[in-house]
């Protein structure tokens, strides 16, 4: 059975209807369709190699030649366009002689090993073989590519040339769809080869996003594990449970075992495309640290102890329960996780409001984008992205602000990169120099490198230039803002301290430069913004976020295809997970806990009273712990102890709490300090929905039975359950209905109706029942865009004589978040270790050279890593990133955290770099609580 | 100086002392490699790649300064390339990898470049061939490491009367023999400065009697470059023509592309002016890659104004402000006498504002020469053909409309205009307008340029101006058409040459190379050669010319060891009807044409023998 999804052979480009005759048969197509789109639509097969509906047609392999009446020869149909009353032949004695020929030439370059191939019933070279009726190969005896060595330095996938065809699929698969420009042909005729720019795969380019093995039609490009286990014989489509992103894929799976993941064409998100962590990086679901079975201990220094189910959750309701007898209702609560359904993450909030009677929720995107939420909703009036990833196809101008795509979001940097080579033009604003200020066929019309810390200064001047010099949108400001606000700001950002001048040296950008991108985003026809954590982890994150809003609406770029304020969102379903009601102040929908009415309701439904006051953010669950006042706490999928800042201060908190639950895949740093670990689900598990940055909701399908025998939100319900509140859900359909239920936003979503039309983007409800793609088209959520006055307040955090350089903290490709999950997998072989990035020139006058182990101290902590002397980073600027527990980057970053949200401001540390040759106190202190928590481990 | 048989001409032209490659200009200093080498590793690659940062086919101008500067692309080179064009290193190695100028090992002290196609074929250089490899021990084509010579072997360098030919640095070699081969590989012997050499043609009155020179009429000038005299000549007066006129000028000539295809050109010229965008381009194919023709590279070296006269009215008559001419690499003094004409043409302010030309030198790749692969090579990548649809004339280069002609078909428009369309095609035959200029090479007496109105038949032609052959044998084939043209033998030689009566047997005018062969000819080896020069210059792109022509090229050597059988005749017959209807340009589609006709009495006698 083959489990590849239709290809139609050349893209779907539109147009309008016209009729032409294949074979006689009237066939309706779109004006931008080729011969051989219309007619694999209308189910007339064309044998095809080099033609595949994700690339533009290259018209190579000559297999799907057609005869188009009127016309002389033979026309390559994937190449040659439809048009009003064409009649075309595809098969007729000619045309089988000459396919059969172009076959037979095929194969005499080609093991005949078909029996013993990986891809054997899994390969279009043979579908075609027998398409065409090939029945011998008469050239015997000549040159061949068949003894050419296999390229295995890829840990996912291997390059056999001896099986290549050469129809530059691959090339062109790295070209068009992942913009990576990794591979190339080598030589003209007979030695023509696909090779890549390095020796082999591993040292090239190539960032394994494994377009190019999708796209290979022969074994050439193979998936290891279908390699060693075969071709799978059924898929499951289900959501990535990476980035925010959210690329449905297609676990492909013998027996209960995925063998591979295959992007789904059909996914919203994607289209077909994938990168390196949710296409092979997905084995950690199987690693042998995985732990199933759900474990208790009395306290961190006893031994764990594998328990059944009811005496985990009983041990841990007791003790919930002992702690509210003793300090109260106040002193326990939880922690939602990002990487959870939705419907895990409903439960979780619902239980500590119900069953523990209090708000005491947060999640773990108090530490990512809070800000988002706050800023977006105080100026437009809702707490997410504007636009769908599709938009950005019609955007003119990009403002790219603290992101790094490429590294982050790879897929949607493939989208983004389609478009920027096909015109639009591009400003980053980083301290860094992110591959797409410069790569292959990208290059930003501006990069402002700025100083950390400064970005609300520098859209204060962006906004100054585009009101001084006339920008404005004045008719959008007119219908659609609101007139009071507008006129505040109007008079706060002319002033001149906000003018370029006034700030460039703040920045650490000329003002000129600052001039002109500003002036290129407001002239454009369609502009928009792109952030990430950049923007948000930051002391004035909110500030900032408000600071674009306001940029966007002054200069029209909202409510339109191709415009918008877009957050890249960290992690898989952070969106969701924040749409769970998973803040302390906001139930479900992002309303007030203190909406007496909107309180009712949820009374009414859930059969309790809540409380009517906003709990504990996690900081504030962190600091009461220190001061005994908050002592139990349900952690679900996140690990505070190695992502959340000034690590000696969240390993204190814990150390004083009587119960610390985690679930958990994995024996994380949290779980060192717990007492009870109540193992969790991969996603390979679950059943749910993730919501991805675009406010997409996609399902999550279980593709095997939980390996701990419970779903996640079973745990969740017998916890609650123990703890004395009844909750009854029968399955997560029954889950999603409470949620569409008791969420205005959420109110058409279904189960069934996912499953029917693929996804949707809320709101979904009565007024969209199919999703609202891009939001604030004819009025804003609020009613009027709100202008807030943004005033450039500098972090606290600065570099000073002690602390000279400043820290910014980010993400790389092939990890992701803590590294739980990519750890565990061969993309450790792209990053061993966390690295420490600085300027040649801070390097060279602390002596310092790549490869060199440096100290780094804040007035916080320190610890020492490998330094990489590199130009990405300005002088003054180093860089790092967290995806290793040994490495405690968190260990120097600081207390310091947004005004509005107390998000933490990750991406500004001051430091100091110096050469070193010995672990830091903090480091050996984390080996040895790692080697004794191993040790407390039960055995097999 | 080795002048063996030829008549020199007794005032070739010679470059004026002083004239050098325009510097700062963002032209290629390919002619540096003519010059005594003069390696400086201290010149930065920076400063050697960055002056063609903003240009035209930026990537294959600095790969072929690093070449002239360097001698060889290291790593090094690919990444700096790859870095001030923003490319990726694949892209690089591909583009490296593509064409046969560029070398990825350092160069041996000396590199010699033999010419191995049909017109030196003819006149013996298989024997030279085969005395250079067994005088230097190494065979051609094949890098010896350490060895202080290295053969390479080249496919035409336009000397194709005066075969066999070799190229060292700044020296030719002509009328190459066996005998020759100690001295060529000792470097004892002495060769013809460069342009000396490619002056050799005649143009003497006994030659010139019989032809009906339109177009080399205006090669015939004292100094070509002297551009007063072309314009007291009457010399771009046709530039007053308002564009719609001069379309109705072609229109009325029949004029058809003489690059091969035999396109008329006024539908391509319709087409480029009737599309509504700002940018359009002419480009001139000058890629004259056919061995056997040298046509486009006299026209060039002898009439550049005529050329550029031809762009300027083609441009106006499409709408086109600029303009490009495509030169292989094999023709330097075409280049730099091109050059010089384009510095004196903007000079004098003539075009000003009318059409900007520039110079783009490939770097060795037959398959350049088509439209398509010319424009991607043009654009600075691998020459890998383009389907078409789009059609150049709608989205060519850099996807604007763009007019490609070659230099023939360009060099005639200013005789049509200044003589009106209906005087030119009052020449030729039916739908074969106005006058060829044919070249005639191989085994003749005397080889050159033959213009004159289509319909003479081969017979007459040959006859009448070669001479009989060189080496005093009946003539046993003509090659009319360059590599993809067909091999006629002796009962065809009263066919006219027009595209229709050459059509009708299987044959065509291509760009009018006409290679004559004695009856020693080896018919089976001409049709390995073509295979295995399709194989050698397959762009690589389509299936059935890049295994087509290692497979075709297998049989027939099959067949040479061990004689045909029918069932390699049908082999061979299938696989020409997959090349010819499969291939996705005509250097695949039209192999077989050369392989056919040359085979033709093998195939027919096997089938007799066995007429099942």
């Amino acid at each position: 059975m083959r489990l590849a999804d239709p290809d139609f052979g050349t893209p779907d480009r539109g147009g309008e209807t016209v009729r032409l005759r294949i074979n006689g048969q009237s066939v309706e197509a779109k004006s931008g369709d080729s011969i051989m789109r219309a007619a694999l639509t209308a189910g007339i097969p064309i044998p095809k190699l080099c033609a595949t509906d994700s690339l533009d047609a290259f018209g190579s392999c000559r297999l799907c030649l057609v005869e188009v009446s009127g016309r002389k020869g033979f026309a390559s149909s994937c190449t040659e366009p439809v048009s009003e009353g064409l009649c075309v032949t595809t098969q007729n004695d000619a045309l089988a002689k000459l396919r059969r020929g172009v076959m037979e030439l095929y194969i005499s370059d080609h093991p005949l090993d078909c029996l013993t191939c990986a891809d054997n019933g899994d390969c279009e070279l043979q579908d075609v073989a027998g398409q065409v009726g090939l029945r011998e190969v008469r050239y015997a005896g000549g040159a061949s590519h068949i003894m050419e060595p296999a390229d295995t330095s890829n840990p996912y996938f291997t390059y056999d040339p001896s099986k290549c065809i050469v129809c530059s699929r691959c090339v062109r698969a790295c070209e068009e769809v992942q913009g990576t420009f990794a591979l190339t042909i080598t030589g003209r005729g007979f030695e023509s080869r696909v090779k890549t720019g390095a020796e082999n795969f591993f040292d090239s380019d190539c960032v394994s996003c494994g377009a190019c093995v999708q796209a290979c039609p022969t074994a050439t490009l193979m998936e290891n594990t279908v390699i060693q286990n075969g071709v799978p014989d059924r898929s499951v489509l289900t959501t990535c449970a990476y980035c925010g992103v959210g690329c449905s894929f297609k676990a492909e799976i013998k027996g209960d075992q995925v063998v591979r993941m295959i992007p789904f064409k059909g996914g919203k998100a994607n289209e077909g495309h994938s990168c390196v962590k949710g296409r092979f990086a997905w084995g950690y679901a199987q690693h042998q640290d995985r732990i199933t079975d759900p474990m208790i201990r009395a306290s961190t220094s006893h031994p764990w102890r594998k328990v059944t189910w009811e005496e985990a959750i009983g041990f841990a309701a007791e003790r919930l329960k002992a702690i509210q007898t003793s300090h109260g209702r106040f002193a326990i609560g939880g922690i939602t996780s990002s990487r959870c359904t939705n419907e895990e993450v409903w439960v979780v909030q619902k239980m500590i409001r119900a069953a523990f009677q209090n708000n005491n929720v947060d999640t773990c995107a108090r530490v990512c984008h809070s800000p988002t939420g706050y800023g977006l909703k105080q100026t437009f009036g809702t707490s997410a992205g504007t636009q769908h990833f599709e938009s950005v196809i019609k955007a003119d101008v990009i403002l790219l602000i603290g992101a790094n795509p490429t590294d982050a979001h790879p897929v949607f940097a493939s989208r983004m990169k389609r478009r920027l080579r096909a015109g639009a033009q591009l400003i980053v604003i980083d301290p860094r120099k992110i591959d797409l200020v410069r790569s292959p066929h990208i290059e930003a019309a501006h990069h402002l490198p700025l100083k950390p810390g400064t970005n609300v200064a520098m859209m204060n001047a962006f906004a100054h230039v585009v009101v001084t010099e006339g920008l404005l949108d004045q008719s959008f400001i007119d219908a659609r803002c609101d007139q009071g606000s507008f006129r505040d700001w109007l008079e706060f950002i002319r002033r001149e301290e906000n003018a370029p001048e006034a700030l460039a040296l703040e920045i650490g950008v000329s003002a000129e430069g600052i001039r002109a991108a500003a002036r290129l985003y407001a002239k454009a026809e369609h502009g928009a913004i792109y952030y990430g954590l950049g923007v948000t982890e930051h002391s004035q994150g909110s500030t900032m976020v408000m600071a674009m809003a306001n940029l966007a609406m002054a200069t029209g770029n909202i409510g339109r295809l191709g415009v918008g304020v877009n957050p890249l969102r960290g992690q898989n379903n952070v969106q969701g997970s924040c749409d769970m009601g998973s803040f302390p102040h906001e139930l479900p929908g992002y309303r007030a806990i203190t909406d007496d009415a909107v309180r009712a309701e949820f009374d009414a439904h859930w059969g309790t009273e809540l409380h009517n006051e906003p709990g504990f953010r996690i900081p504030n669950m962190l600091d009461a712990a220190c001061e005994g006042r908050f002592k139990g706490i349900y952690i679900q999928g996140e690990d505070i102890a190695q992502s959340d800042p000034n690590t000696q201060h969240v390993e204190a908190a814990l150390s004083q709490m009587d119960c610390v639950i985690v679930q958990d895949l994995f024996l994380n740093e949290t779980a060192k300090f717990a007492h009870v670990f109540l193992p969790g689900t991969s996603f390979l598990e679950k059943d749910g929905t993730f919501t991805n940055a675009e406010r997409r909701i996609n399902r999550v399908r279980p593709v095997m039975a939980p390996k701990t025998g419970m779903a996640e939100w079973e745990v969740t319900q017998a916890l609650a359950q123990a703890m004395g509140y009844p909750m009854h859900y029968e399955s997560a359909a029954h889950i999603m209905s409470e949620i569409a239920a008791l969420t205005p936003t959420f109110s058409g979503v279904s189960f069934e109706l996912l499953d029917r039309v693929g996804s949707v983007q809320w709101p979904c409800n009565e007024a969209a029942p199919m999703g609202t793609p891009v939001m604030h088209e004819d009025r804003f959520v609020r009613g009027q865009g709100m202008f807030v006055l943004t005033e450039y307040q500098p972090t606290e955090e600065k570099a000073n004589r002690k602390y000279p350089l400043l820290l910014t903290t980010g993400r790389i490709l092939s990890q992701y978040n803590v590294g739980a999950q990519t750890r565990r997998t061969e993309n450790v072989r792209w990053l061993a270790e966390d690295i420490l990035e600085l300027h040649a020139v801070d390097a060279e006058t602390r002596g310092i050279r790549t490869g060199d182990w440096v100290s780094i101290r804040s007035r916080i902590g320190e610890i020492t890593l490998r330094a990489e002397v590199s130009t990405k980073v300005a002088p003054g600027v180093v860089y790092t990133t967290f995806h290793h527990p040994m490495t405690g980057t968190n260990v120097i970053t600081t207390e310091l955290s947004d005004w509005a949200t107390n998000c933490p401001e990750y991406k500004v540390t001051a430091v100091e770099v110096t050469p070193a040759n010995h672990r830091s106190t903090w480091q050996e202190a984390f080996t040895a609580r790692h080697a004794t928590q191993v040790e407390l481990l039960p055995g097999d | 100086m080795i002048l063996r048989g030829l008549a020199l001409s007794t005032q070739w032209w010679l470059v004026p002392k002083g004239v050098r490659v325009r510097e700062q200009s963002g032209i290629d200093p390919v002619y540096n490699e003519l010059e005594p080498k003069r390696r400086c590793e201290m010149t930065s690659l920076n400063s050697l790649i960055e002056p063609f940062a903003q240009t035209m086919g930026g990537p294959i101008r600095a790969l072929r300064a690093v070449m002239a500067e360097r001698g060889w692309i290291d790593e090094e080179a690919i990444v700096e390339v790859a870095e001030i064009f923003n490319l990726s290193r694949a892209e690089v190695r591909g583009i490296v990898s593509f064409y046969s100028d560029f070398r990825t090992s350092p160069p041996p002290a000396r590199t010699l470049k033999l010419c191995r196609a049909e017109a030196c074929q003819a006149r013996g250089a298989r024997a030279v061939c085969q005395a250079l490899e067994s005088e230097t021990g190494q065979r051609i084509g094949e890098a010896h490491e350490g060895a202080e010579l290295e053969i390479e072997a080249v496919h035409c360098l336009g000397l194709c009367a005066h075969g066999p030919v070799a190229w060292e640095g700044d020296h030719f070699f002509v009328g190459l023999r066996a005998s020759d081969a100690k001295d060529l590989a000792s470097g004892a012997l002495s060769g013809l400065a460069w342009a000396a050499a490619t002056s050799l043609d005649d143009a003497s009155p006994e030659w010139l009697e019989g032809q009906t020179r339109l177009i080399f009429e205006r090669a015939e000038m004292n100094d070509p470059l002297d551009l007063d005299a072309y314009l007291s000549d009457g010399g771009f007066s046709t530039l007053a023509r308002d564009g719609n006129e001069l379309l109705l000028e072609i229109e009325a000539s029949g004029l058809r592309g003489r690059g091969g295809a035999g396109f008329p050109a006024a539908i391509k010229w319709r087409t480029v002016a009737s599309q509504a965008t700002d940018t359009k381009y002419v480009v001139c194919n000058a890629d004259e890659g056919d061995s056997g023709t040298f046509a486009d590279r006299l026209i060039m070296e002898r009439a550049p104004y005529l050329l550029l006269e031809g762009m300027a009215l083609a441009a106006k008559a499409v709408g086109a402000r600029q303009g490009f001419i495509y030169l292989r690499s094999e023709y330097p003094k075409a280049a730099l006498v091109l050059e010089e004409a384009l510095v004196r043409l903007e000079r004098s302010g003539l075009l000003k504002d009318q059409l900007q030309v520039e110079l783009f030198i490939g770097a060795g790749a037959y398959i350049c020469g088509e439209e398509t692969s010319l424009l991607e090579s043009l654009e600075g990548r691998r020459g890998l053909i383009r389907a078409k649809p789009p059609l150049p004339a709608i989205s060519g280069l850099k996807g604007q409309p763009t007019l490609v002609h070659n230099v023939v078909t360009l060099s005639a428009v200013p005789w049509i205009v200044r003589y009106g369309g209906e005087r030119y095609r009052a020449l030729g035959v039916g739908a074969s307008t106005g006058t060829m200029p044919f070249q005639l090479s191989g085994n003749v007496k005397k080889g050159g340029i033959v213009e004159v109105p289509f319909g003479m038949t081969v017979r007459t032609l040959v006859e009448t101006f070669g001479g009989g052959t060189q080496s005093g044998r009946p003539i046993g084939a003509i090659q009319v058409g360059g590599p993809l043209g067909a091999y006629l033998l002796p009962e065809q030689f009263d066919t006219p040459l027009t595209y229709e009566a050459m059509s009708s047997i299987g044959a065509g005018i291509g760009h009018g190379g006409i290679v004559v062969f004695d009856d020693q000819v080896d018919l089976i080896e001409q049709a390995r050669y073509a295979f295995a020069f399709c194989e050698l210059e397959s762009c690589g792109k389509c299936t059935p010319c890049r295994l087509g022509a290692t497979r075709g090229k297998e049989l027939i050597e099959d067949i040479q060891r061990e004689g045909p059988s029918q069932e390699k005749i049908r082999l061979l017959d299938d696989l020409c009807e997959v090349m010819t209807h499969a291939s996705l340009c005509q250097l695949g589609g039209m192999t077989p044409i050369p392989v056919r006709s040359a085979l033709g009495p093998m195939i027919d006698a096997v089938r007799q023998e066995d007429p099942s």
